[in-house]
């Protein structure tokens, strides 16, 4: 009998390693950025963001099997929106309803290895709060009717993807090599200037395994800053600033052009 | 090419803007009008957020008036007087303008409080522009030439209290109408980014009896003041003047303004008010078609400080 217990151990003693081996050593992701501020220059239209980043402890039979999926976020800040809606009044279509949001992600770009729903199924997505109809748009007035916040949540994420800001790259995420992995996502050229948050998630056979995050401040560059600053922190001599500007073209114009 | 507007927080295309600067440069020049009336409703078109448009639109007529306000001045057809007075007027008119400007974009009705006034005042001026210059242009068809009108006509205006002499202007008339009239267009002014010389002219010339060689002058010297205090208070309460933006339209338009000035000559009075009251309608029935029309999204973003 101990002879038998020892033996059945022996035969035990390898498979529980193993397990403990697994949670100890989980597949974990890592992501870098080449830079963590991005200046927005006069010339900016939009740009692509790239992000590199690693695999660790992958399996090589599942990576060969193409089984590892990422999602990489790029979030921009939170700020309150005002969504309103137009209804016909006297034959002129005017704002009529609004709904407020508070916290809404300005920006939200998407890149990702596959099609979302071949990577994992909706419930996880939700349970996630991942992908831009996921997440969870606070209206600031909850007594509102769930049908109203709805639609105008809806109507929220339509204008959001219309105007570029809320985007989807998919294939925008390719492994270089087992473990190496670059993303690629786009920059709106209306991007909002602040911290945003970079976040990629991993999922092996559909199941999620990791997430980890980055910090990416998007700047206006020195000379946009600059009268940025001017303009909300010192208005009045703004002001003065740009009549002078005015005042001053008008007058060369007037010299180089001459009429009388 | 893309240049980034540092207070709209976007990026546009500069060649665009320079041809719009241009473009309302040249029209402007032509027919001796600041061209905020144009330069707004086009920014607008072209997404800039209607506040922005507006604040900046004001910015922008300081250069065009300025220029022919100094050429007015050097002429010595500019009644200071009676521009001072206007400005009173004006200035209070455009503070009114201002508050009212913050109060409509917090509710959200600005958009349509701007659309309106635009569809209402151009379509009235524009109206009454066309009708008055195809009569002309009819009679002068006809043999009989244009009938000018006698100044020293006296109406209701004339009767009330409070009078003043403006000597340049050959003028002796109660202040309440021109403290009204400045009073009016300093509040178009900062609500719909006009220097006002579309509704100041007129009013001069056939409320106020002004003589029309002073009248462009004066006019232009009340819009430059009043539109840069609309630029400041704007810069101030609601910080929406993209310089980036004027700057570009501004360069624009000084070059077109010049060529427009030489165009204007090889056409006729009649020809020209024509021309301008059609522009002017044209405007008018763009913006009024979007008011009536139904939009492609009902539904539009705004941040809770009135801008994304």
């Amino acid at each position: 009998m101990r002879a038998a217990a020892l033996l059945a151990a022996l035969l035990l003693a390898p498979a529980l390693p193993a397990q403990g081996q697994e949670a100890a050593h989980p597949e974990s992701i890592q992501i870098g950025l080449s830079t963590d501020r991005v200046a927005i220059t006069a010339d900016f239209s939009g740009a692509d963001l790239t992000i590199f980043g690693a695999l660790e402890n992958a399996d090589p039979l599942i990576n060969r099997q193409g089984r590892y999926d990422v999602y990489v976020v790029l979030e921009g800040p939170a700020r309150s929106v005002v969504v309103r809606r137009k209804d016909r009044v006297l034959g002129m279509w005017i704002n009529t309803r609004s709904e407020t949001f508070v916290n809404v992600p300005v920006s939200y770009s998407v890149a990702t290895t596959r099609q979302p729903q071949d990577i994992t199924d909706p419930n996880n997505y939700r349970q996630l709060s991942l992908g831009a109809n996921n997440i969870y748009m606070e209206p600031e007035d909850k007594r509102d009717s769930p049908l109203t916040i709805q639609e105008f949540t809806e109507a929220l994420r339509d204008r959001k993807q219309a105007i570029g800001l809320y985007s989807d790259n998919i294939g925008g995420v390719q492994f270089l090599s087992q473990s190496l992995f670059r993303a690629t996502l786009h920059l709106a050229p209306n991007v909002p200037v602040g911290t945003h948050k970079a976040r990629a998630f991993l999922f092996r056979n559909g199941i999620f395994i990791k997430e980890t995050s980055a910090q990416l401040a998007i700047v206006k560059s020195g000379f946009e800053q600059t009268i940025f600053r001017f303009a909300t922190d010192h208005g009045f001599g703004y002001g003065l600033f740009a009549i002078g500007l005015a005042m001053l073209t008008g007058w060369l114009g007037r010299i180089i052009f001459r009429k009388d | 090419m893309g240049i980034y507007l540092p207070i709209a927080e976007m990026s546009v295309n500069v060649f665009v803007l320079l041809a719009m600067g241009a473009a309302v440069g040249f029209l402007s020049g032509m027919f001796g009008v600041g061209g905020g009336f144009l330069i707004t409703p086009l920014l607008i078109f072209y997404n800039i957020p209607p506040a922005i448009a507006v604040a900046t639109g004001a910015n922008q007529v300081i250069a065009s008036s300025f220029s022919g306000a100094l050429a007015h001045l050097k002429r010595g057809t500019l009644d200071f007087k009676l521009g001072t007075v206007l400005l009173i007027g004006g200035i209070a008119g455009s503070a009114a303008g201002a508050f009212v400007f913050a109060l409509l974009r917090a509710i959200g009705q600005l958009d349509l409080f701007i659309s309106l006034l635009y569809v209402v005042f151009l379509g009235t001026v524009g109206g009454l522009m066309l009708i008055e210059s195809v009569n002309a242009l009819r009679l002068t068809k006809g043999g009989v030439p244009p009938a000018l009108k006698k100044s020293g006509q006296h109406n209701w205006i004339h009767r009330l209290p409070f009078k003043m002499r403006f000597r340049t202007s050959k003028l002796f008339v109660s202040v309440i109408p021109v403290l009204g009239i400045g009073a009016g267009i300093g509040f178009l002014s900062a609500i719909m980014g006009v220097g006002g010389g579309f509704i100041m002219v007129p009013a001069l010339i056939y409320l106020l009896k002004v003589p029309t060689n002073v009248v462009v002058g004066t006019s232009l010297f009340q819009i430059v003041v009043v539109s840069a205090f609309t630029t400041l208070v704007h810069s101030t309460t609601n910080q929406t003047v993209d310089i980036i933006l004027a700057l570009v339209l501004m360069i624009g338009g000084v070059a077109g303004a010049q060529y427009g000035a030489k165009a204007g000559q090889k056409l006729r009075g009649e020809q020209l008010r024509a021309l301008l009251a059609l522009l002017v309608l044209a405007v008018a029935l763009r913006l009024g078609f979007d008011l009536f029309v139904k939009p492609q999204n009902l539904y539009s973003l705004t941040g809770v400080s009135g801008l994304l």
